[in-house]
Parts: C-alpha cells; structure tokens; sequence
C-alpha cells in the first residue's frame, strides 16, 4: 500500500501543474453545487420558522352565544392538523390591537363599541411537505355555522415553497452538469497520464502484471483529486460563509435565524460525490485506454 | 536427433492467423520442447514474429490451438492472462526499454509487475545487472547506452520474472557482430538453467554459430525444420 501510495504520488508530482487544474476544477464544482445547498438548508430554516408561526385566524359572528362557541372550538380540536387552538375574546383583541399600533393607539379611542370580534387562534402542525393541508382546512372551518371569516398567508407562502422547489431543481440540474464537467476534467488528466506512459504500461502487461498492478495507481491518483477537490470546495464555501457571518451578524438578529454550515451529513456525502467524480473519470478513461 | 520422446512444453496445433484477407499463418503445427534452443527463421514477412506472438497472447490465433506448459490459450479466462505471460520473458528487436526510466527502474519494473517482494527487487536488480554486465550502469539512461548494451539490459529484464520461456525477436537484429555474440551466449546461459528459448531470426550465421533446432516459415507454412549444430 505505501509503495502503491508512494507510486501514485511520484505520478502526481510529475504532472504538478495538469493535476492541480484538475482539482482546481472538481474544488469549483463542488464549491457551486455546495453553495446551492447551503441556501436550500438556510431557505429551509427560514421556511421552518414561518410554517411554525403560521396560524389560521377564525373570526366568530357578532352574534354568537356561548354555547356556539364551545362547539365550534370542539370541532376545531378534533382536526388532526391543529396543534393548538387560542380563544381569543373581543376585549383582548381590541388590546393587542391598541398595542400593536403603538404611538397610533389614539385611533381607537373614541370608538364607542369594540368592533373586532371573537376569535380563535389555531396553530397546525405544518411542514414544508404538507402546508398545502391549510386550505382545504381553512374551507372546512370557514363552513361551520357562526364562523364569519378565515384568514391565512397561504398565497405568499405557496409561491414562496414553489419558487424554492424551482430553484431546488435547478440546482440539482447544475450539480449534475457540474459533476459532468468534473468527470470529463479528470478522465481527460487521466487519459494523458495513460498515453505519456503507454510503453511502460504496455511492457507491463506483456511481462505479467496483473490489471489491478496497472490500474491501482491510477485510481488512487483519482480519489486524491476527488478529494483534494472535495475538501478545497467545501473549505473555501467555509470560510466565505464566515466572512458573510462576520459582515451579517449586525443586521440578523441571531435568535431569529442563524448563518450556519452544511450538516456533517451533507459535508461528508459532498465528500464522497466528489470522490466517486474523481473515480468515474479514471474508470472511463482506463477502459478506453485498456481496450485499446 | 530425435525430439518425439520429449514433453512438448508448447504445442501448435494446426495455426492459422489472417489479417483481413492477408493470411500471416497456414496450417502451423510446431511441438517445441522443454529446455530447447529453437530457431524460426524465414524471409521477412514469413510470420516468424506473428508466431511469436500468439504464443504469449500477443494476438489471438485465427483458427487452430496453442498449448502453453498444458494450458490451451484459445479457453483461457482473462484474468489468468497475466499469469500465462509470467511464463515468457519477452525480447524485442527494438529492444522496447522505458526511455524515462534508468536501467535499474527497466529490470525493476518487471520485478514488481510479476510480484516480486519489495525487499527482494533491489538484490535480484542488481544480481541481474551483474550477470549481464551492466552493474555499472544502473543509473544510466537508455539514451546514452550502446544498442549492444540495451539490449543486454532487455534480456535482464526478461528474465527478471523467472520466465520458463524466452522469446526473442531479431535479438541480434540491429547488433554489431560481438554484442550479437554475447547475447546469444547469455540466452544459452539462461537455457542451460532450464529455460526454453525461442529465437526469431533470418540471421543463418548466427544461427550456425549458436547451433539448434531450425524451424524455417515460408509464407507462413512451415517449410522446413532441421537440427544444426554448433559450429566449433
């Protein structure tokens, strides 16, 4: 094994500047495709923290008697959708409602009768999967007697998850582009490894060496450029997410969302893509090489 | 003298081997016996290299069988094929030395490719070295050796795998009378050890001063086989 390594090396080294090309190349596809994944984990995160706050507001008829009110909020809690449910009197919502404008409050001073109505608050248990679940709902509620109106953000938040998911797609389409190019940079350094040593790979063979003497060397020298190309990738998207950290964390509050790196997870299968890009390139190239 | 009562360590079976309409080998049968010096001698273009290299793989016969120390070539799986070329040692007219490499990295490199230990490549480099009498020359460049000298190195490297056969190519092809000499005396050295040495050559000089069996291929049929021997 060290001499295989010690082999593989001396070719590298011998070819210093086609092989950092090659892992120039590998580093900036992963870098792109990594990029593309860190804004889908962060638009996830920003995604998660909306669905989380996002209720169903259900405004009851002025006229409706105690008793009504106890039914509507029995049906309520049998959904399996909703988490919680708030009742939220008239009084306390005329409250929340002088709070909330603040120095402005004075505009509902000379009202003579509270206008707002009852109200429940309900909260669901949403995901970026099911967060279509809140309009059929809403219908459901909006339906039952003495329910005057329902009021949701479904349409903002739908073109917001579709605009993620078309952007998820394309990602994937570019990551499989890139991987393309990867695998063609490193099948062609290969390929000219392979014919600057065709005698000696030729002599090889004719006096016994095995497939995997030949090859061996090669697919070392590919993995290393994988990842080498790999961990340059996703170490420079590192530390251009903490230069973004550093000039950000001023403005976003950081309770409120966080700037933070890909999951190990993620890291590690990014690793590993750019491993098997750095093989699938050697493995092309040697086939070809070898048949002919 | 007769050869009937010797194990044939190959036999050619009835060869044929075209290329496109060209046939290069008709109807070859040829037993050749363990520890033989055996001539293929011939014009240019009779076969004798194509001969050469069907026996280790090479290229593969048209029609007919080859039979290697028991193994029949036309059935044997891919992945015994470097195991098949452990058995030959291979020289070539061109001699066909790594340029890049020195003459030491040249032998070396055999040794390992047919899996020769690491701690033992560096004792048996140099033991080859010295038997060739080029020990003083294993840091050299093929460029700057003498074609009789390359080829001394070749045949070093030929036998660095411990091959039971050898096969030559025009060994002397492109060598002045006295290198020519002394790789035909390192050949009969090896053979006297117990190796099998086949020889292609339209050199008959050579031949009637090394001495052997002669097999001579006219367009591509075995025209002749005799037994000449050594001249004094």
């Amino acid at each position: 094994m060290i001499y295989l390594l010690k082999r593989s090396l001396k070719d590298m080294l011998s070819r210093l500047f086609l092989n950092t090309l090659t892992i120039i190349s590998i580093a900036m596809a992963v870098l792109i495709f990594s990029a593309a994944l860190l804004f889908f984990v962060h638009a996830d995160q920003l995604l998660r923290i909306w669905l989380a706050d996002l209720r169903i507001m259900v405004y009851l008829k002025k006229d409706i008697s105690e008793a009504e009110t106890g039914h509507i909020r029995e049906q309520i809690e049998k959904m399996p959708e909703v988490a919680e449910l708030v009742f939220i009197p008239k009084e306390k919502a005329l409250n929340r409602f002088r709070q909330q404008m603040g120095k402005q409050a004075s505009l509902a001073e000379g009202l003579r009768e509270n206008p707002l109505p009852d109200s429940f608050e309900v909260r669901l248990f949403l995901s970026a999967g099911n967060w279509k679940a809140v309009a059929p709902l809403a219908g459901q509620i909006a339906e039952m007697a003495k329910v005057e109106d329902v009021e949701y953000g479904e349409q903002w938040l739908g073109k917001f998850i579709h605009i993620l998911n078309l952007f998820r797609m394309s990602a994937y389409v570019l990551g499989g582009i890139f991987f393309l190019a990867a695998v063609f940079f490193v099948a062609n350094t290969i390929r000219l490894v392979l014919w600057s040593r065709r005698e000696e790979i030729e002599i090889m063979r004719l006096f016994g060496a095995t497939e995997s003497f030949i090859k061996d060397p090669f697919y070392l020298q590919a993995l290393f450029m994988g990842t080498a190309g790999g961990v340059s990738g996703l170490g420079g998207l590192y530390l251009i997410l903490q230069i973004i950290s550093q000039n950000t964390a001023v403005y976003v509050p950081q309770e409120f969302f966080q700037l933070r790196f890909l999951p190990l997870e993620t890291a590690l299968a990014i690793l590993a893509g750019s491993m098997l890009t750095g093989w699938t390139g050697c493995f092309f190239s040697l086939r070809q090489f070898l048949k002919s | 003298m007769a050869y009937e009562d010797k194990s044939a360590m190959i036999r050619i079976l009835h060869v044929h081997k075209r290329y496109g309409s060209k046939n290069a080998l008709r109807d070859v049968t040829l037993d050749i016996f363990d520890k033989e010096f055996l001539f293929i001698s011939g014009p240019s273009g009779a076969g004798k290299t194509t001969l050469l290299k069907l026996l280790y793989l090479g290229e593969k016969v048209t029609g007919g069988n080859i039979i290697v120390d028991g193994q029949n070539l036309s059935r044997i799986p891919r992945r015994e094929l470097p195991f098949l070329r452990r058995k030959f040692g291979i020289i070539f007219q061109d001699f066909k030395l790594i340029p890049g490499k020195s003459v030491y990295e040249n032998i070396a490199l055999v040794a390992e490719a047919v899996g020769t230990r690491r701690k033992l490549i560096r004792k048996k480099v140099g033991s080859l070295l010295r038997n060739v009498g080029m020990e003083d020359r294993a840091d050299a460049l093929p460029r700057s050796l003498s074609g009789g000298e390359q080829q001394r190195v070749a045949v070093a490297r030929a036998i660095a795998g411990n091959p039971k056969i050898i096969v030559a190519d025009e060994p002397t092809g492109s060598l002045d009378p006295e290198s020519a000499d002394v790789i035909m005396d390192l050949l009969r050295q090896y053979r006297n050890l117990g190796a099998t040495i086949i020889i292609a050559t339209h050199d008959t000089q050579r031949i009637r001063s090394t001495g052997g069996r002669v097999i001579i291929l006219r367009e591509g049929r075995v025209e002749s086989a005799c037994v000449i021997p050594k001249m004094e």
